[in-house]
């Protein structure tokens, strides 16, 4: 299988040609969003740190910022920082340049004299390099140059049942055809690790499963939290969910039944090609900013009680088993799974049928929330996201 | 009639409804291949679970073939199980590692 995709000098292809507009810090978002909502073909990134940070946030930082601007999906980045954080605009785009050859400027707001000539100097910049982006062609590319996420949200008894299981098949679909898929939200792993352990290629992966879950809950134990308490949500619980283990075993199903090739830290990029695992938050905002930022290039997300969320940089396609939410949140909802739970279709069909709408996605076919220019963004730190 | 709840696994002792089903109502599910019925006691929810035998307090709740935790109560067959009756029980990690 092939689509129509933007080549890259370094990695995969992208299914976009995004101009991304990124802040170094908080303080940088809002002349971020200006200059994207000015120029065709840009978008923005809102981000919530950068400063005031301990060692360890600022790597995450880092590591998130740089993750995006090597998206494949993006085409050039246009950096605004503002003189005084953590990690300065030149450092940032330098350490950016270090790892990709693709188009990268930077500016910061105390050094031009504030946020009007910024912005001034960013637009000409982002209006440069969006009528440059527009000249490149699309090419053949091969299905391998497909890394999907592979996230859920707002889960209900049908996600388990139904929409995940789905999902797990186009995810087996998908690495027989030679593309990569990553599973992460690793607490959602709490309960169901011993089966989704099974799936691991060797010995050390199946402990690294293991040890990722016990890390997990010692970790919140240290800060004298219970990892039970805050999972599932009121509204999973509302749902037919009634424990953390009930929701992982469900949730697992949507990383599908293939070898387990590599177990990933969030935000880092995959260095196998296969179904890999990424160890995130379950908060499925920030499991979908690391996985974008360790470079899929679409994301396909299951929910039952439904969700609008979306990503500046990458597609996100919203899959649901519950009737009654397709309904409800058309505006919101991409695929309709329902067949399964009425049993008309298994889940195998509908899996079948989720290759062809993600080859759409990857062709250039918008989803809902890309159309609504959704870019939710939510970067965990060292007191971990739940 | 039509089937409004859904087995995952064989060992599973509870089903999932896929439609609200009020006290007294048939709940009707497959299992091999067969149409099996049982009378719902209570008003179970749309997406919620269902008792398909009693479940003794401190017992296991089993779905997809695998434990969701245990009983705070006894379950009669036919009754209601969410997380008002059912609880989380803490893994332990160490016994599932293997050695190297």
């Amino acid at each position: 299988m092939q689509f129509w995709g933007y080549k890259r000098k370094e990695g995969r292809a992208g299914i976009r040609n995004h101009v991304l507009i990124l802040p170094t810090c908080a303080c940088g978002s809002e002349s971020c969003r200006i200059v994207a909502s000015q120029v065709r073909g840009a978008v923005n990134i809102i981000f919530n740190t950068g400063c005031s940070d301990v060692a360890a946030n600022t790597a995450m930082s880092q590591k998130v910022l740089t993750g995006f601007a090597c998206n494949p999906n993006v085409y050039g980045v246009v950096i605004i920082g503002l003189g005084c954080e953590t990690v300065p605009h030149n450092k940032l785009r330098e350490k950016i340049q270090s790892q990709t050859s693709k188009p990268v400027v930077s500016f910061g707001i105390q050094e031009e004299g504030g946020t009007l000539k910024t912005i001034e100097k960013a637009v000409r910049a982002a209006r440069e390099m969006a009528a440059q982006a527009a000249m490149q062609q699309k090419e053949l590319c091969d299905i391998s140059e497909l890394l999907l996420g592979i996230e859920c949200g707002g889960s209900d008894a049908t996600s388990g049942i139904a929409s995940n299981p789905a999902v797990g098949e186009l995810s087996d679909l998908l690495v027989d055809m030679g593309a990569s898929t990553i599973m992460s939200e690793s607490i959602e792993w709490i309960g169901g690790e011993h089966v989704l352990a099974k799936r691991a290629a060797t010995t050390e992966i199946h402990n690294q499963i293991i040890q990722v879950c016990k890390d997990y809950e010692a970790h919140l134990e240290a800060a004298g939290q219970d990892c039970r308490a805050g999972q599932p949500t009121p509204g999973n619980k509302a749902g037919g969910l009634s424990t953390l283990d009930e929701k992982s075993l469900g949730c697992i199903r949507k990383g599908g039944t293939r070898p387990v090739v590599e177990v990933l830290e969030q935000a880092e990029r995959p260095t196998k090609t296969g179904a890999i695992l990424m160890d995130t938050a379950g908060y499925d905002i920030s499991s979908v900013t690391s996985m974008v930022a360790g470079g899929c290039n679409a994301v396909i997300f299951t929910t039952g009680r439904g969700t609008p969320t979306g990503n500046a940089i990458v597609p996100v396609l919203k899959v649901t088993a519950n009737a009654r939410t397709y309904q409800k949140m058309e505006d919101n909802m991409d695929v309709d799974l329902s067949a399964i739970i009425a049993g008309t279709k298994t889940y195998q069909e509908m899996g079948a049928e989720l290759v062809d709408i993600i080859h759409d996605v990857c062709n250039g076919k918008l989803t809902k929330a890309e159309a609504y220019g959704f870019s939710d963004i939510a970067v965990d730190h060292v007191c971990r996201y739940v | 009639m039509n089937v409004n709840a859904l087995l995952m696994d064989e060992r599973d002792n509870v089903v999932t409804c896929v439609a609200d089903v009020p006290k007294g109502a048939q709940v009707v599910y497959k299992k091999r291949g067969e149409l099996c019925r049982l009378t719902a006691e209570e008003d179970i929810p749309y997406c919620h679970k269902i008792a398909l035998t009693a479940i003794p307090k401190g017992g296991e709740v089993i779905k997809y073939g695998e434990s969701l935790g245990q009983t705070s109560e006894d379950i009669p067959a036919g009754h209601w199980v969410s997380h008002n009756n059912l609880f989380s029980v803490p893994r332990d990690y160490d016994s599932e590692m293997v050695k190297l």
